[in-house]
């Protein structure tokens, strides 16, 4: 029988998703009570992205330690990441402030897993993808690499429009954004290389539905309510 | 890029059916490994591949990633998933991903051939 000897690493079950005290700024509208979707559970077409930058003079470990401790540093100014308060650990749900294209938007992400060299968060319902992304460091020769690797679909139709518009290119300039800053602060000047392949060109027509969780359309809906 | 510290074999179960026998970790350098053994597995008639997890020490989420690209290989085949041998740890991970719901967990290799 399979082994366990990352049982601490894993989120534990959860049906959905608790956030505690939500930080000023920050809105848990979107997170709190949504289930927690994976690729399969998304609408668009699912792609497979790479992002990676070299780093001297660093271990894995060591790159992952800062990652984790100053993980919304590295981000572009558009976007904010409010970490939980207990750190990037398995089970914990940040929240995070930005834009999906124009629109501003409100959702969030749990940490589905996390070790020394790597952590996942894993999207809930109404966020623009459906999937997980892992941030990553491992060894390569006489140096280091990170590395961001994400396994996502658009949630709904309304992100895969926007996906197709511009939020392909968005993320892939958010991630190297981040790579290139992370590799900054580490004291590297290499620029990240990106690599994306479209693991599934079907849109799952099933999920449709998932637009009624969108959270950019239930931020702008209470936006104009108030 | 570390290398993978995995074995997988293909056999055959059943006309239809083949078994992957995993040893060792699935993590994301057992890309090739499970693609080579995959295209093994799928070739001919095969109506469903069958994951054997028995030997399998160690899984993390760049693995369960991979489960996921080999599954839309399948579907694209119209093959189905199946995977029996989990701990039930690992069938938590499986229940947390959701990806039970389209990879059928069975209990042992016998349930998981039966029927396919």
């Amino acid at each position: 029988m399979s082994g366990q000897r990352d049982d601490d690493n894993w989120a534990k079950p959860v049906e959905r998703l608790e956030i505690g005290a939500v930080p000023e700024g920050a809105k848990g509208q979107t997170v709190q009570g949504r289930k927690l979707t994976g690729p399969l559970q998304g609408f668009g077409q699912m792609w497979q992205k790479t992002y990676q930058v070299r780093i001297d003079g660093k271990n894995p470990e060591e790159i992952i330690a800062v990652w984790k401790s100053s993980y919304g540093r590295f981000w572009p100014k558009t976007n904010r990441f409010y970490a939980p308060i207990a750190g990037i650990k398995p089970g914990e749900v940040g929240l995070i402030t930005g834009k999906s294209g124009p629109v501003k938007l409100s959702t969030g992400v749990m940490v589905l897993y996390a070790d020394d060299r790597s952590f996942t968060y894993m999207t809930p319902e109404g966020h623009p993808f459906a999937g997980w992304i892992t941030f990553s460091a491992h060894e390569q020769a006489d140096h280091s690499m990170a590395q961001v690797s994400a396994l996502i679909r658009s949630n709904d139709p309304i992100y895969e429009a926007g996906f197709m518009a511009y939020g392909n290119r968005a993320e892939d300039k958010m991630w190297q954004h981040t790579l290139r800053e992370l590799a900054r602060h580490l004291g590297s000047p290499h620029e990240p290389t990106s690599d994306r392949v479209k693991v599934d060109k079907k849109r799952v027509w099933r999920n449709f539905g998932n637009i009624r969780h969108n959270a950019m359309l239930t931020g702008l809906f209470r936006r104009k309510a108030h | 890029m570390p290398e993978a510290n995995v074995e997988m074999s293909v056999r055959d179960a059943a006309p239809t059916v083949r078994i992957i026998d995993i040893s060792g970790e699935v993590t994301a350098f057992a890309d090739s490994v499970l693609s080579e053994a995959f295209a093994k597995a799928s070739a001919g008639e095969a109506r469903a591949v069958v994951f054997n997890f028995v030997g399998m020490e160690y899984m993390n989420s760049g693995g369960i990633g991979l489960l996921v690209t080999t599954l839309i290989r399948a579907n694209r085949n119209h093959q189905q998933m199946r995977a029996f041998g989990l701990s039930p740890h690992y069938r938590e991970i499986l229940s947390l991903t959701r990806l039970d719901e389209a990879i059928r967990i069975y209990d042992d290799e016998a349930a998981a051939v039966a029927g396919a």
